[in-house]
């Protein structure tokens, strides 16, 4: 049991960072903790730090609002943490709908659908155009389109403020990447992870990778959400520098030959190599 | 056999590039396609929740446009709320999901003094300068909607006594005042009928809590729902601060047949008519 809690402790740390998250939120407003105050839109750390989400601080740009000093100085602290340190960790250790796609892959690989299904009918970039279309819609109609409509803000607000129909949002995320397209949500539509693709690409964190270790079992490209990044495994010894990595660790809990691990982003080695 | 091999290559040769251009428009018209379709449900179901008017915002909301573009959503004001009144739309609500709103029949608005709501909002949909006098937070001020008395269900227009939304305003005697007049059904009794001052109230909501009758007969709907706009052609002349208007006003001259002629001109001109 131990061993296996070892073994997942990366999937296990960030449940937990998930689910405290949620339940700052939650006792913030059910009992009036001052930890974290407000929901994933906007939030304040302790009663002094303002965090604010960038993406919807971006659409209510385009709508035409005047944005505050206060959701300003939050959307860089965001911007800030996820650019240079966390790359797209807000997918993977922050989002609830996370919770939801991850029981889906699983029980999809369970089931043995991507033996049936193996070949992906639909592009990953599909998540830019929706990012694209959610800033145009802002824009014309003078509202924060993706906010309006974002199955993630649905159900974080939900477990936070009273769920309402948000419940059938996450089923149906839940069966969409069940039966049709496998991490169909957060690898192919969902435009925030397109909007923190484009924000982590340059982060420190990055998953390294070391050809000389590899057995070429491909466990790590199985379980990999986004595994389009890991192109090089078993080709050569380098990072992984997709911004669409989510940093989410599933790869090195499931290499046993110890190939992948964390590192930080290689700024010298890779002038040297130009 | 061999001539048979090499025609199937020829056709093979002919055919790939025509494919190869015709699954790449295939491609555009579908993602075109797709995004269209995507583009239309999309903003249909956005016009559709925007078009619900009939919220009740927090005090020192901005006006309903500029609110669902500016509030993030973050649900502060929600949390500051000490009496639960405001709550967070959530889906199936039929209002702009995440947004604040407040029903007064089952919470009003208790008009804090400290306002508690409005300075937490980290995005300024809600105003604090709307609610403030000389710098100073004025609950009085908020105009979140404004109350509308039916008189054909209010009792009190039927002459029984009630007076329970006058004594339920915050604003007594200010925001609903009491009008005497006879009862012409009973000849000797007095009608004392509540009457709402729309400058005056703030639309928390009280009134429509404490009305007595089944369905409220005192409801608050929100301020430009209800309200009328005099415009600048008709004049307060016996009030200094309604000429005011006068400077701003524009003289808008329409033209039409008619006008292009003086009046006399064109009173006496018949026209066609001696030729029918």
């Amino acid at each position: 049991m131990i061993k296996i809690m070892i073994k997942n402790k990366y999937l296990i740390l960030r449940r937990l960072t998930q689910i405290s998250i949620i339940v700052l939120y939650f006792g913030a407003n059910a009992w009036g903790w001052n930890i974290l105050v407000g929901n994933l839109s906007s939030s304040l750390i302790a009663g002094i730090i303002p965090m604010s989400d960038p993406f919807a601080v971006l659409q209510m740009f385009t709508a035409g609002a005047i944005i505050t000093v206060d959701l300003f100085i939050g959307a860089l602290v965001v911007l800030f943490f996820y650019g240079i340190v966390g790359g797209r960790a807000f997918c993977s250790w922050v989002c609830p709908i996370n919770i939801v796609t991850d029981a889906s892959a699983y029980v999809r690989n369970k089931f043995g659908f991507n033996k049936i299904q193996k070949k992906q009918p639909a592009s990953r970039n599909i998540r830019y155009w929706v990012l694209i279309m959610s800033l145009a819609i802002s824009f014309i109609m003078g509202i924060t389109a993706f906010e309006f409509i974002s199955p993630i803000s649905m159900v974080h607000r939900g477990i936070i403020f009273g769920l309402g129909f948000g419940f059938s949002a996450v089923m149906i995320i839940f069966l969409f990447d069940l039966f049709v397209l496998k991490n169909g949500w957060c690898g192919h539509v969902c435009p925030l992870g397109g909007f923190y693709s484009l924000v982590g690409k340059y982060s420190l964190i990055r998953i390294n990778h070391e050809e000389e270790k590899c057995t070429l079992c491909m466990k790590c490209k199985d379980v990999c959400p986004e595994n389009q990044v890991l192109h090089m495994i078993g080709k050569s010894s380098e990072q992984v520098l997709s911004g669409e990595c989510t940093n989410c660790a599933r790869c090195i809990e499931v290499c046993d030959d110890d190939a992948l691990n964390f590192s930080l982003r290689d700024l010298i080695a890779r002038k040297k190599e130009k | 056999m061999n001539s048979t091999e090499q025609k199937q290559k020829e056709i093979v040769m002919t055919e790939e590039p025509i494919n190869e251009r015709r699954t790449f428009f295939l491609t555009i018209a579908r993602a075109a396609g797709l995004a269209a379709l995507g583009g239309l449900i999309w903003s249909a179901y956005v016009d559709e929740v925007t078009s619900n008017r009939l919220i009740l915002r927090p005090p020192g909301a901005l006006p309903e446009i500029d609110f669902l573009k500016t509030c993030i959503k973050c649900g502060m004001c929600v949390e500051a709320c000490p009496f639960d009144t405001l709550k967070l739309a959530s889906p199936g609500d039929n209002k702009p999901i995440g947004t604040p709103y407040f029903i007064p029949r089952d919470i009003p608005c208790y008009m804090c003094e400290d306002i508690p709501c409005v300075p937490v909002c980290p995005s300024g949909a809600l105003d604090i300068t709307k609610v403030s006098t000389n710098q100073k937070l004025d609950i009085n001020k908020a105009e979140m909607g404004v109350a509308v008395v039916d008189s054909k269900n209010c009792i009190a227009f039927w002459g029984i006594q009630c007076d329970a939304c006058y004594r339920a305003c915050p604003l007594m005697d200010v925001a609903i005042k009491l009008d005497y007049s006879k009862n012409e059904r009973t000849g000797k009794h007095a009608l004392i009928k509540p009457v709402v001052d729309s400058d005056a109230c703030t639309g928390c909501g009280l009134c429509e809590r404490a009305c007595v009758t089944e369905k409220a007969s005192i409801i608050v709907l929100p301020r430009e729902m209800v309200l009328g706009k005099s415009g600048d052609h008709y004049v307060k002349g016996w009030d200094e601060t309604d000429e005011v208007k006068l400077e701003t006003a524009k003289a808008e001259i329409t033209s039409t047949k008619l006008s292009e002629k003086s009046v006399e001109n064109s009173l006496n001109d018949s026209g066609d008519l001696l030729n029918d």
